[in-house]
C-alpha cells in the first residue's frame, strides 16, 4: 500500500500538477511539496506528489554504485 | 534521469550479490518491513540469490493486512446504513472482517465506493449533500498526510456531511514492540522507503542504539535492496549497529517536515489495535480536538455484532515474522487470492499473496525460492 512511483511534473496549476509516468499523464496534488517546478520528478501516491526527488542524490548514489562495479573488475 | 532505468543495469548489482554470497558466519536474520519490499523481493527473485544464512522474514508492514476486524466490521456496517456512502481504497475490498467483507456488503446493496486519491472523497462529499460520505482511511505515515490534507479541506470547506474512519498506524514503535516481544529474532531491518520519505531517518534510532540492530532504509529497485542486505550484513559482521539511508534520492534524515506539520495538526497519536499483535502504544491516528467532529466512530452510531476470527487462519504469526505462510494450514488450499480467509492473502502486498504469486509450488515460480523450500 506504501507503493509510490517516481513521475515528471509536466505542469503546474496552483497546487494541482500534471505528472508523466510511463508515457502516461496523471493528475498530482502537491501541497505536500510546495517547492516542486515543472521538470521535477515527485513520489507520485493515492494521487499526492508525497516527495520530491533529488536528481543531484540519484547521480551521487549511481556514481558510487560505477565505482564498485569498476573495484571489482579491476 | 528517469530514477528507474538507471538503476536496473545488471551490472550493478553484482558487487552486492558476490559480497552477500560470500558471508560464511552465522545465521542473519533480516526483517522487511514494508510489504512493498516483501513484492519487490519475490518480484526479482532476490531470494535466490541469498547464502542459505542470510535469511530473510517479513514484518507487519502491510497496513491493510494489519488492520482489526473490529475495524471493518465497523466499516462494513457504517457503509450498511441506508444514506451512508463509504469510500475507500481498492486494497480493503475484500478484506474479511468477522462476518463479511465491503465487496459482499457492496454486492449486497450497501454504496461503497473505491477511490485511488482520498481527494476524490471530498469531491463525492460535496456532490451528495444529502447523503452522509465517510472516508475509511488506511495507510501508514506515506498515506496519512493526503487524508490529513482532505481533513483539511473538509474543514475549510464546511462540508458537514464528511466523516473520517481511522485506521492510520505508525511504524517505528511498531517495530520497537515486536522487537520487545521476543517473539522473533532479527539481527537488521530494511526499513520501508516511503514512510521513510515522510517521517525521514531518525525515528529509527532507537533501535540501533537500544536494541543493538542495523537499520537500511532503501528504495524498491532490486540494486537497492540487494546495497541494503550487503550494509546489513556488514553491520551484523563489524558489531556496529546503526541507521543508515540507502535511499537518499528520496529520503532526508528529517523527511517532509510539510507532511509531518499537516498529520500533527489533523491527528492525534495514541494506542492501536494490530491484527496479530495486539495493542500497541503509540501506533494509532485518531483525529485531534479540532478535528474530531469529522470522527465516524463517535458521531455516527452503528450496531456491531462481536468480533471473531477466522478458524486456523495464521495471519497473526505470520505478520509478526514467527510463521511463513507454508506453515499455515490453510494457505493454497482453504485460503487463495481468489478465496482468501486471512488478510495476508487479499492484500497484493500480503506476506501470503506474494508467496502464492512467485513461489514455485503455487504460483508463476519466478523465484521466491525460501529458506524452508516451500
Amino acid at each position: 500500500m506504501c507503493l509510490a512511483v517516481p513521475a515528471k511534473v509536466v505542469s503546474l496549476e496552483g497546487e494541482k500538477a500534471l505528472v508523466e509516468l510511463g508515457g502516461i499523464v496523471h493528475q498530482a496534488d502537491t501541497r505536500l511539496v510546495p517547492e516542486v517546478k515543472v521538470g521535477d520528478y515527485v513520489l507520485l501516491h493515492a494521487g499526492f506528489a508525497i516527495e520530491s526527488l533529488d536528481e543531484g542524490e540519484a547521480l551521487e548514489t549511481l556514481r558510487l554504485l560505477e565505482e564498485l562495479v569498476k573495484a571489482e573488475v579491476a | 534521469m528517469s530514477f528507474v532505468e538507471e538503476l536496473r543495469l545488471p551490472d550493478l548489482v553484482r558487487p552486492f550479490i558476490r559480497k552477500i554470497a560470500s558471508y560464511e558466519g552465522p545465521p542473519i536474520h533480516i526483517m522487511e518491513v514494508c510489504g512493498t519490499h516483501t513484492v519487490a523481493i519475490f518480484r526479482h527473485g532476490l531470494k535466490g540469490l541469498l547464502p542459505p544464512a542470510v535469511k530473510l522474514l517479513s514484518g507487519p508492514g502491510c497496513p491493510v493486512c494489519v488492520t482489526p476486524n473490529e475495524v471493518i466490521d465497523r466499516a462494513i456496517a457504517l457503509a450498511a446504513v441506508p444514506g451512508h456512502i463509504l469510500v475507500t481504497f481498492g486494497d480493503m475490498m475484500k478484506v474479511p472482517g468477522s462476518y463479511s467483507s465491503l465487496a459482499q456488503a457492496k454486492a449486497e446493496g450497501a454504496d461503497v465506493r473505491v477511490v485511488y486519491s482520498p481527494l476524490e472523497s471530498i469531491q463525492l462529499a460535496r456532490e451528495n449533500r444529502s447523503k452522509i460520505v465517510i472516508f475509511f482511511g488506511v495507510g501508514f505515515e506515506t498515506t496519512a498526510p493526503t487524508t490529513a490534507a482532505c481533513l483539511v479541506e473538509a474543514r475549510s470547506a464546511s462540508l458537514r456531511n464528511y466523516f473520517f474512519l481511522s485506521a492510520h498506524k505508525l511504524v517505528p514503535p511498531a517495530i520497537g514492540a515486536l522487537l520487545t516481544s521476543g517473539d522473533v529474532h532479527v539481527d537488521g531491518l530494511i526499513c520501508p522507503g516511503h514512510v521513510s520519505a515522510i517521517i525521514g531517518s531518525k525515528p529509527y534510532e532507537f533501535i540501533a542504539r537500544d536494541h543493538g540492530i542495523g537499520c537500511v532504509v532503501t528504495g524498491f529497485e532490486p540494486v537497492d535492496i540487494l546495497q541494503a542486505l550487503s550494509l546489513l550484513v556488514e553491520m551484523r559482521t563489524s558489531g556496529r549497529p546503526s541507521v543508515v539511508i540507502g535511499y537518499r534520492r528520496a529520503v532526508r534524515p528529517e523527511g517532509n517536515v510539510k507532511a509531518q506539520e499537516l498529520m500533527r495538526t489533523v491527528f492525534s497519536v495514541g494506542s492501536s489495535v494490530w491484527r496479530g499483535i495486539g495493542e500497541i502504544p503509540g501506533t494509532g491516528l485518531s483525529l485531534s480536538d479540532e478535528y474530531e467532529g469529522f470522527c465516524a466512530t463517535r458521531h455516527l452510531d452503528v450496531k456491531l455484532r462481536p468480533v471473531r476470527e477466522a478458524a486456523g487462519c495464521s495471519c497473526g504469526e505470520i505478520l509478526r515474522g514467527v510463521k511463513s505462510p507454508p506453515e499455515c494450514r490453510l494457505f493454497g488450499t482453504a485460503c487463495t487470492p481468489e478465496y482468501p480467509v486471512g488478510p495476508c492473502m487479499v492484500s497484493t502486498e500480503g506476506t501470503c499473496a506474494a508467496w502464492y504469486r512467485y513461489s514455485p509450488s503455487t504460483g508463476a515460480g519466478s523465484g521466491g525460492s525460501s529458506e524452508r523450500g516451500a
